[in-house]
C-alpha cells in the first residue's frame, strides 16, 4: 500500500477529489467576506452539478455543462440574497432551507425531466485524466486569482469592506449590498463550477452527490480565518485523507492484522475537523466583523 | 426574525404569508409536473384525512417524532444557538435504544423496559447536544459545523455497529427488543401511530411550563435575546447554552422511542433519517412556540403522509421539495410581517445574530 501513494494515480485522485472542496471554499470565502453567511454552499454544489449534467447531456459538451453549472451556482446566490438581504430573513436558516430544496429540488426535477428517481442520463465526462479536464485548471487559477483578488484590487477592497465596515462602504457612496450580491454571484459561480465537477468527472448526476462537501468547505473556510487561499489548501488535506480512505478500501490495508472498517473510515475528515476546531479555538481569529448583519 | 415577536398578530400574519407563499410554490410545481393543482391538493386532502384511516395514522406517527425535533431545534434557538445536529441526535436515540431494549432478558416487565428505554433514548441524544454545547461554549466552535459533522460521524458510527454487531444473517436489521419494552400502537388501520404520541405531547406542556414558568426558561430566553445583556444580569451565558443542548438532544433522542418502541422494535439502517432536519421546519413554522410546534408538525406529516397518497399524481419529491420551501418562506415572512404587520412595542433582538454566527 504505501508504494501505491507515490503513483501518479494516487496524485491524479487527490486532485480529482480537492477540485470540489476548492471550489466551494474559494466561492464560499467570497461569500463570507463580503459579511454573508454561506451555508447555502451544499445547495450551490448540488444545483451546479444537476445543471451540469442536464445541460451537458442535452448539448452533448461538456464546456456548456461547465457554464451552465456555474450559472446555477449564481443563481442559488442570487435566491440565498434576495432572502437574506432583500426580505431580511436569517441567514443561517436561508442556508439551510435552500439545501434542503436542493436535495428535494433536483430529485424533483430528476423525476419530472427524465423520470429517473437517482441517476441523470449520462452527461459528457471528463473521465479520470487530470491533465485534460479543465476545471482542475480552472481551480488551480481560482485558488491563485481570487485570494489576490480579495487582497489587492478595488473590488476586493470592498467586498472586505461590506463584510467588516459595511457604513463606511456606505460613507464613500459604495452600497454594501450591492458589493455583497456581486460577491455572492461570483462566489456561487465558483461553487456552481465545483458541483460542475462532481457530475462531469463521473459523467452524471446522482441524487444528493455533493453528500456534505459544501459543509465540510465552509468548515475548511472558519478554519483557515476566512483567508481564501489557507482555506483552499485545507481543502486538498480534506482530499488527501479521502483518497487515502479510497486506496485503504481498496488495497484491504490492515493495522496490527485488523481490516480498517470501511464505514469508520470515511469519517476521518468529520473527526478531524472536530478535533481541530476543539484545538483551535474559533475565537482567535475573528470572522468578518458584519458577517451576517444587515 | 426567529425569536417570536410574542405579538401573536405578527405570528399569525408570517405564517399565513409563509403557508400561502408555500402553496402558490406547490401548486407551480405541481403544473410543472403537468397536473392540475386543484386537484392535487384535494386529493391529498381527502386520502389523508377522510377517506384512508391508514393514512390518518401515519401522519400521527411522522408528526409524533417531529414534535420532538422541532421541541430540540426551538429550545436550542431560545438559547441563540442554531441545532441541525437532530439527525445525528435521533440516530444515536435509535441505536441506544434498541441496543438495550434487545439486551434486556425477555421476561422484563413493561413497568422497568419502558422507562428503561425512553430515558437511554434521551441519554444518547442528549450526549450529541451536550458535545454541540460545550464545542460552542468552551471552544468556541460553530454549533452548525459541529452539528453537521457529528450527524455524519453518527451514522457512519451506527451502520458499523449494526455491521459489526447488531444486523441479522445478511439483512440490515437488528435483533428485536424486549416484548415489555414495545409501546401499544393506536390502531388507524395498521398504521404505525404508537403511544410514543403520549410522550411527545408531555415534552411539549414540559417545555411550555419551564419556558413560561420558571427562572431556567426566563434564563434560557434571557440569552437567547441578548446574551450580553443576560451575563449583565447574572445569567451564566455559557452554562445556559450547554444546557439548551442538553435538553435539545434529549428531546431528538426521544423521537426513538416512536421508532423504535412503538413500531419497528429494533434497529434498522436508516430508521429515523430525516426528520432531524425536518424539525427544523417544524420549528419554524410553530414559531418556537410549543404547541405552534404541534400545529407545525401536524402539518408536515400531512405532507409527507399525503405526498405518498398521492405519489402516482405527483413525484414525491415534490412534498419533499416543499419541505425546504416552508422553510424558506417563514425564514423570509417572520421580517416581512415585522415590518408590515401592527407594530409592537418592543422587537427582541435575533439571537442567531445577536450571537455573532460564524
Amino acid at each position: 500500500m504505501i508504494a501505491a501513494l507515490f503513483t501518479t494515480a494516487f496524485l491524479a485522485q487527490i486532485v480529482r477529489i480537492a477540485v470540489p472542496y476548492v471550489f466551494a471554499a474559494l466561492g464560499g470565502s467570497l461569500t463570507e467576506r463580503s459579511g454573508v453567511i454561506d451555508l447555502a454552499l451544499e445547495a450551490k454544489l448540488l444545483f451546479g452539478a444537476f445543471a451540469a449534467a442536464a445541460l451537458g447531456h442535452a448539448t452533448g459538451s461538456a464546456a456548456i455543462g461547465v457554464i451552465g453549472g456555474m450559472a446555477a451556482g449564481s443563481l442559488t446566490a442570487l435566491a440565498q440574497l434576495g432572502c437574506a438581504l432583500w426580505l431580511e430573513a436569517d441567514q443561517v436558516i436561508v442556508g439551510v432551507a435552500l439545501n434542503l430544496l436542493a436535495l428535494g429540488g433536483t430529485r424533483f426535477l430528476l423525476q419530472v425531466i427524465y423520470h429517473e428517481g437517482a441517476n441523470s442520463p449520462p452527461a459528457p465526462a471528463f473521465g479520470d485524466s487530470v491533465t485534460s479536464n479543465p476545471l482542475v485548471l480552472g481551480a488551480v487559477v481560482a485558488a491563485i486569482l481570487v485570494p489576490l483578488a480579495v487582497k489587492h484590487t478595488r473590488w476586493g477592497l470592498r467586498l472586505r469592506a461590506a463584510g467588516d465596515r459595511p457604513d463606511a462602504l456606505v460613507a464613500v457612496g459604495v452600497s454594501p449590498r450591492r458589493t455583497r450580491l456581486y460577491a455572492a454571484l461570483v462566489g456561487g459561480a465558483l461553487a456552481g463550477a465545483g458541483g460542475a465537477q462532481l457530475s462531469l468527472a463521473v459523467g452524471g448526476f446522482s441524487a444528493d452527490m455533493s453528500s456534505g462537501r459544501g459543509y465540510i468547505a465552509l468548515a475548511m473556510i472558519i478554519l483557515s480565518g476566512w483567508r481564501p487561499a489557507i482555506a483552499a489548501l485545507a481543502c486538498v488535506g480534506v482530499a488527501i485523507a479521502e483518497a487515502l480512505n479510497i486506496l485503504i478500501q481498496i488495497t484491504h490495508a490492515t493495522v496490527a492484522g485488523h481490516r480498517i472498517p470501511s464505514e469508520l473510515a470515511p469519517l476521518l475528515p468529520y473527526v478531524l475537523t472536530i478535533v481541530v476546531l476543539a484545538i483551535y479555538n474559533g475565537r482567535s481569529r475573528q470572522p468578518p466583523a458584519s458577517l451576517g448583519k444587515l | 426574525m426567529i425569536a417570536s415577536s410574542r405579538d401573536p398578530n405578527r405570528e399569525a400574519l408570517a405564517v399565513a404569508i409563509a403557508l400561502l407563499a408555500s402553496l402558490a410554490i406547490g401548486s407551480a410545481l405541481m403544473l410543472v409536473a403537468g397536473k392540475a393543482p386543484g386537484h392535487v391538493w384535494w386529493l391529498m386532502v381527502e386520502r389523508t384525512l377522510f377517506t384512508d384511516a391508514y393514512s390518518l395514522g401515519q401522519v400521527i406517527y411522522k408528526a409524533t417524532a417531529l414534535v420532538l425535533t422541532g421541541l430540540s431545534v426551538s429550545v436550542a434557538l431560545d438559547a441563540g444557538l442554531f441545532n441541525i445536529g437532530g439527525e445525528g441526535m435521533v440516530i444515536a436515540g435509535v441505536v441506544a435504544c434498541a441496543m438495550t431494549g434487545s439486551a434486556l432478558p425477555a421476561s422484563t416487565p413493561a413497568l422497568v423496559a419502558v422507562p428503561l428505554c425512553v430515558v437511554v433514548s434521551a441519554a444518547a441524544g442528549a450526549l450529541i447536544g451536550g458535545l454541540i454545547g460545550v464545542m460552542r461554549v468552551w471552544r468556541g466552535a460553530h454549533e452548525v459545523i459541529t452539528s453537521i459533522m457529528l450527524n455524519s460521524i453518527v451514522a457512519g458510527i451506527a451502520l458499523w455497529l449494526g455491521n459489526e454487531l447488531l444486523f441479522q444473517n445478511g439483512t440490515t436489521t437488528g435483533p428485536p427488543i424486549v416484548a415489555g419494552a414495545e409501546l401499544p400502537q393506536l390502531g388507524f388501520g395498521g398504521s404505525a401511530a404508537n403511544l410514543s404520541v403520549v410522550l411527545a405531547l408531555a415534552a411539549v406542556i414540559a417545555l411550555w411550563w419551564l419556558r413560561s414558568r420558571t427562572t431556567w426558561g426566563q434564563a434560557l430566553l434571557a440569552v437567547g435575546r441578548d446574551p450580553a445583556a443576560a451575563r449583565a444580569t447574572g445569567f451564566s451565558v455559557g452554562r445556559v447554552q450547554i444546557y439548551a443542548m442538553l435538553a435539545a438532544g434529549a428531546f431528538a433522542g426521544l423521537a426513538a422511542t416512536n421508532f423504535v418502541m412503538g413500531h419497528k422494535h429494533a434497529f434498522e439502517e436508516g430508521l429515523g433519517r430525516g426528520v432531524g432536519f425536518l424539525g427544523i421546519s417544524a420549528a419554524l413554522l410553530g414559531r418556537m412556540n410549543p404547541f405552534g410546534i404541534v400545529a407545525a408538525a401536524l402539518l408536515l406529516g400531512f405532507l409527507s403522509s399525503g405526498g405518498l397518497a398521492v405519489a402516482q399524481e405527483v413525484p414525491k419529491e415534490l412534498t419533499e421539495m416543499l419541505q425546504g420551501v416552508v422553510v424558506l418562506a417563514v425564514a423570509s415572512a417572520g421580517p416581512i410581517a415585522r415590518r408590515y404587520g401592527r407594530a409592537a412595542k418592543d422587537v427582541p433582538a435575533d439571537p442567531v445574530r445577536t450571537t455573532g454566527v460564524a
